[in-house]
């Protein structure tokens, strides 16, 4: 567990807490990345605008970060175009297919005790890490 | 314009706290969901720290905002209702979480990661795009959120 940071971790948390608790006290809305997104993309509505502006809040938000020396200085995230661009369409489709990602179900709505909020956590969480595992364990070895 | 700015701020906040915990970087996601590693000891538990933190702070903020009648900058609070668990969602989540194991990437922290610049992400957040484009013009529905802005 060398590469493990629990301190971070938990601040972090909480930031992304306040910040959900934020969106609903003023706005009433789930902080939900994959809704937002999916909704803004297909303006339906005056609408669009808050969430455009909360998508452009996450970027600066990680780059203030970033450039305040609290975030990680790069990241990795693999080079292979098969898998980004796989991986992408899964994620796109799947977390609108299933009506939330790790922000509306995983925190928002873990956080409401919702069942199918629980239920989508703990299928997503299962497939993810089997996921890791044949890539890592079984094909990559 | 109000919503707009407390969208920006809850995006900041949230932006924030995706790269102080690291989860902006999708290798220490993969490494939380490897759980193969446990056995060595190369394991990751970061990621349930981040949601341990996120989860006190919305379970009471979170009832807190049930308390009060109406949100500062809108007309009603939009708690989603639906308790039932259908095909959909678990069909939903399953293929999420395949996406999400193959980069370590999901749509929070891909979106603030783009903070960083790296063609990777742009490649991925174009996918994610356009795989939603793809549901909603497959299995898509539009009765799914009520309108309430002002």
């Amino acid at each position: 567990m060398d590469n493990f940071t629990p301190l971070s971790a938990l601040i972090g948390g909480v930031l992304i807490g306040v910040g959900s608790v934020v969106l609903m006290i003023a706005n009433g809305r789930i902080a939900g990345v994959s809704g937002i997104l999916g909704r803004a993309i297909q303006p339906d509505g005056p609408e669009w605008r808050w969430r455009v502006g909360f998508l452009a809040g996450l970027i600066g938000g990680a780059a203030l970060a970033m450039l305040a020396g609290v975030g990680p200085a790069a990241i990795e995230v693999t080079g292979s175009l098969p898998l980004l661009i796989g991986g992408g369409l899964l994620v796109g489709f799947g977390t609108r297919l299933g009506s939330g990602c790790t922000s509306g179900h995983g925190v928002c709505g873990l956080a409401r005790l919702s069942p199918r909020s629980l239920a989508a956590t703990g299928l997503f969480m299962a497939s993810g890490a089997a996921t890791v595992f044949v890539m890592r364990h079984t094909i990559g070895g | 314009m109000r919503q707009i700015f407390w969208a920006i701020l809850a995006g900041l906040l949230f932006g924030a706290g995706l790269a102080v915990s690291q989860m902006a970087n999708p290798a220490k996601v993969l490494a939380f969901l490897d759980v193969g590693a446990i056995p060595a000891g190369g394991w990751d538990p970061s990621l349930a720290f981040v949601m341990a933190g996120a989860l006190v702070v919305t379970f009471f903020g979170f009832a807190i905002a049930r308390r009060r009648e109406r949100p500062l900058a809108a007309d009603a609070f939009d708690f989603p209702s639906r308790r039932d668990i259908d095909a959909r969602l678990v069909a939903g989540s399953v293929l999420f979480g395949v996406g999400w194991g193959l980069v370590g990437y999901c749509p929070g922290p891909a979106i603030a990661s783009l903070a960083w610049g790296r063609v990777e992400t742009v490649v991925f957040v174009l996918a994610m795009i356009a795989g939603m484009v793809i549901w909603r013009r497959t299995l898509g529905t539009t009765t799914e959120t009520p309108v309430n802005a002002r």
